[in-house]
C-alpha cells in the first residue's frame, strides 16, 4: 500500500475533475463533468435523486471508477488511486457507524488503521469527542445513541484523522427539522475550525444555500451551474436551476428587445424591464421573479419598479410570512411572499398591483 | 389477521403439535426419568455410576471431544461457504447454493455409507493413494474417530451455513465502505469489522451444530465401526443390547438436561429467525 506523505496532514486539498463520465450499461449517470473544487471550500452538490450527484461523490471517494475522465488532486492524478489510499473523511447517509464498537472505538478506528500510538489515539479521540459534544457517551454503542448523536460520531470519526477532504452524503436526511438545523450549524462550524475541503451532497436546496461557499447543481447526469449561493439563486443560468432552487414566478414576454444592460418585453400590454444576466438568443423569453421579491400594492409605483395587475385568489399563512396566490388577467398564476407584519390580510377576489424592483427580475429562455 | 385472534384461539392452533409432542415425547421421557431412579433398584445408584463408571466417562469425554472438533471444523468451512454464497459473483453463489443444498437433501444414512466408500481401507482414497504409489499400507481413515468427525462435519456444515449467512447478509455495505474510506486494508476490514459483525451468527451456528452433534447416532455407528462409541450409541447399547435400562435412562436424562441448558443459552444469544436465514 503506497503511503501518501499527506496522511494526517491537515492541509486541505484542491481537486480538479476533468471530463468525468460514468455509464452503467446504457445509462449515463454522469456526462462530461468538469469541476474545480477549491482548497478549503464548502462545495455542495445539489440535485434531485438520480441526477448524478451521489455518483460523483462516490467517484471522488474512490468507491466508483469513472468510465471516462481524470481526477487530479493537488496536481497529482488520483483517478486510479483506490479509496483506502485517498484517505478522505466520509460521512455516509445513515452514518455507517461500526455497530459493534463504542463511540470511542468508532472514532479511534481510522487512527488505529494509521498505526498511531495509543497515547496519541487517546488524546485525539478525547479532543474530538469534546469538540462534537459527546462527552459522557464515550463507552456507548451506536444503537444506544439518538440520531443526532450518531451523526456527531460519524462526523468525529471522519474528521479525527485530519483528512484533506471531507465528503458528506446526505448526512441530515434522517433528522427532524430542529435537529437538522442544529447539525447544519455544527457542520458549518467544523468546516471553519478545520479548514478542510468539504464536499456535501444534498437534494435540499435550502440546506445547500445555507451551508455552502459554492453550490453545484446537477440534473440528468449533467452539471448545470456552479456558483455562490447568492449567484445561483438570484442569477440562475437556466430554468431548471431557477425552479429547483426555490419557487419562482415565470411571466412570458413578447417583443423582447435589448437596451444596454437591460432587457425589456411586453406582458399583458405592460412593459417589463429586467436585468440582462445572460446572453439572449431569439426574441422569446420569460421573466423570472422570486415570490419574496414581489410586493402587493394599490397602484402607486416608482419608475424603477415593474408592475402588473392581478386578482388575489387566496393566502397561506406561514407565521413570519404570508404567501398570496394570485392570477394575472390572462390567467398566469403568481405567488407573492410578504412579511406578515407588512400587510393586513388581503381578501380573496381583490384586484391589486403586484410590483418588483427592476434589478430583481431576470430573463430565462422559454424552453429547457 | 393474526392480531384479531384472541390468545386462547392461537393456542388452539398449536394444540395438535403440543398434543403430539406431549404424547410422543414428554410422557415417554417421564417414563425414562422414572427408570433412571428406579432400575434396577430405587435410588441415585445409576447417577452415581454415571459419574464413576470409567466406560461411561470415556464415552462422555469422547463425545465431547468429537463434538467440539466437529463444531470447530463445521464452523470454519461453513464460514467460507457462507462468504462465497453471500458475497461471491452470481456463478459462485449458484455453486455455493448447490454445495449447500444437495447434501442437505440426501439422507444421513446414504451419506454415511458414501463416506465409508471413500474412506475405508479398500475405499476410493486408499485405493488411489496405493495405486499411485504414495502409500503401501492403507491409511486408517474410517472405523475410527477420524471417520466419525469427517462424516459428522459434512452432515452439519449446512446447518452452520444458514445462521452465518444470515448474519453476513444483514451487514450494512456502507459500514464496510466506511472502513475502506478510512484507509483500512481488506484483511483488517475482514477481521475487525466483518467477522465481529457475524459473531451472533457464529454463536448460533456453534450451538446448533454442537447440540445436533451430541445426539448423533447413525454416522458414528457406521463410520466409527463400534470403536468410537458416542453417547447416543451408548444409550442404544444399554437399552437394547443389555438389561441395564437404568444406566441408559440416566445417561439420556443427563444428555437432555445438558442440551436444554445449551438451548436456553442459545435463546439468550440469538433470535430464532436468524437460524433459518
Amino acid at each position: 500500500m503506497p503511503q501518501s506523505t499527506q496522511l494526517g496532514d491537515s492541509k486541505a486539498a484542491e481537486i480538479k475533475a476533468v471530463s468525468i463520465g460514468k455509464t452503467f450499461g446504457a445509462f449515463h449517470a454522469l456526462r462530461n463533468l468538469s469541476l474545480d473544487i477549491a482548497r478549503g471550500e464548502f462545495l455542495t452538490l445539489l440535485g434531485p435523486s438520480g441526477s448524478g450527484k451521489t455518483t460523483f461523490l462516490m467517484i471522488l471517494a474512490g468507491f466508483t471508477a469513472p468510465t471516462t475522465g481524470r481526477l487530479v488532486m493537488d496536481g497529482e492524478d488520483i483517478t486510479d488511486v483506490p479509496a483506502e489510499d485517498r484517505s478522505y473523511g466520509m460521512v455516509f447517509q445513515g452514518y455507517a457507524l461500526f455497530p459493534h464498537l463504542t463511540v470511542e472505538q468508532n472514532i479511534a478506528f481510522p487512527l488505529k488503521v494509521r498505526g498511531r500510538s495509543s497515547a496519541d489515539i487517546k488524546r485525539k479521540v478525547g479532543e474530538m469527542v469534546a469538540r462534537v459534544g459527546l462527552s459522557g457517551h464515550e463507552k456507548k454503542l451506536p444503537a444506544k445513541l439518538s440520531g443526532g448523536q450518531q451523526q456527531r460520531v460519524a462526523l468525529a470519526r471522519a474528521l479525527v484523522f485530519e483528512p484533506s477532504v471531507l465528503l458528506l452524503d446526505e448526512p441530515f436526511s434522517a433528522l427532524d427539522k430542529n435537529l437538522r438545523e442544529m447539525m447544519q450549524q455544527e457542520v458549518k462550524r467544523l468546516h471553519q475550525e478545520t479548514g478542510t475541503t468539504f464536499v456535501f451532497v444534498t437534494h435540499d436546496q435550502s440546506e445547500a444555500l445555507a451551508l455552502s461557499s459554492r453550490v453545484a447543481i446537477f440534473n440528468h447526469g449533467e452539471l448545470l451551474q456552479v456558483g455562490k449561493p447568492q449567484d445561483v439563486y438570484e442569477r440562475p443560468g437556466n430554468r431548471f436551476v431557477a425552479e429547483f432552487l426555490g419557487e419562482i414566478n415565470l411571466l412570458p414576454l413578447d417583443a423582447l428587445r435589448l437596451e444596454g444592460d437591460r432587457a425589456a418585453g411586453q406582458f399583458e400590454e405592460r412593459t417589463i424591464v429586467l436585468n440582462r444576466t445572460m446572453p439572449m438568443i431569439g426574441s422569446d423569453a420569460v421573466a423570472a421573479i422570486r415570490p419574496e421579491h414581489m410586493t402587493i400594492g394599490t397602484g402607486q409605483h416608482s419608475a424603477d419598479r415593474n408592475a402588473i395587475t392581478c386578482r388575489v385568489e387566496g393566502a397561506t399563512y406561514f407565521g413570519a410570512s404570508t404567501k398570496y396566490h394570485l392570477r394575472t388577467r390572462t390567467g398566469t398564476s403568481l405567488a407573492v411572499s410578504m412579511p406578515t407584519a407588512a400587510t393586513l390580510l388581503i381578501a380573496p377576489q381583490t384586484d391589486v398591483w403586484v410590483s418588483w424592483p427592476v434589478h430583481q427580475g431576470f430573463l430565462l429562455p422559454v424552453g429547457s | 389477521m393474526t392480531g384479531k385472534w384472541p390468545t386462547s384461539r392461537k393456542i388452539l392452533l398449536l394444540a395438535p403439535l403440543l398434543l403430539f409432542l406431549g404424547l410422543a415425547y414428554v410422557v415417554p421421557f417421564l417414563g425414562v426419568v422414572r427408570w433412571s431412579f428406579t432400575l434396577p433398584e430405587p435410588g441415585l445408584g445409576q447417577y452415581h455410576a454415571l459419574f464413576t463408571d470409567p466406560l461411561v466417562q470415556s464415552v462422555f469425554f469422547r463425545t465431547l471431544r468429537i463434538c467440539l472438533i466437529v463444531t470447530a471444523a463445521s464452523l470454519t468451512m461453513a464460514y467460507a461457504i457462507a462468504y462465497v454464497w453471500v458475497r461471491g459473483s452470481s456463478v459462485q453463489r449458484m455453486l455455493a447454493e448447490f454445495c449447500i443444498l444437495v447434501p442437505f437433501w440426501i439422507s444421513v444414512l446414504t451419506r454415511a455409507f458414501g463416506w465409508l466408500a471413500m474412506l475405508s481401507n479398500r475405499g476410493l482414497i486408499n485405493t488411489w493413494l496405493q495405486s499411485a504409489g504414495i502409500i503401501t499400507e492403507p491409511l486408517a481413515l474410517a472405523r475410527n474417530e477420524f471417520g466419525v468427525i469427517v462424516g459428522m462435519t459434512h452432515f452439519l456444515i449446512p446447518f452452520a451455513v444458514f445462521p452465518i449467512a444470515s448474519a453476513m447478509r444483514s451487514i450494512d455495505e456502507r459500514v464496510l465502505l466506511a472502513a475502506r474510506g478510512m484507509g483500512a486494508s481488506r484483511t483488517r476490514i475482514f477481521w475487525t469489522v466483518f467477522v465481529p459483525l457475524t459473531y451472533g451468527g457464529l454463536i448460533g451456528a456453534a450451538l446448533i451444530v454442537f447440540v445436533f452433534a451430541l445426539g448423533f447416532f447413525v454416522t458414528p455407528a457406521i463410520l466409527g465401526g463400534g470403536r468410537s462409541v458416542m453417547v447416543a450409541e451408548l444409550v442404544y447399547l444399554r437399552i437394547f443390547q443389555s438389561p441395564d435400562w437404568g444406566l441408559g435412562a440416566a445417561i439420556s436424562v443427563v444428555l437432555v438436561v445438558f442440551i436444554g441448558i445449551l438451548l436456553a443459552l442459545m435463546r439468550r444469544f440469538i433470535k430464532p429467525a436468524h437460524l433459518v436465514g
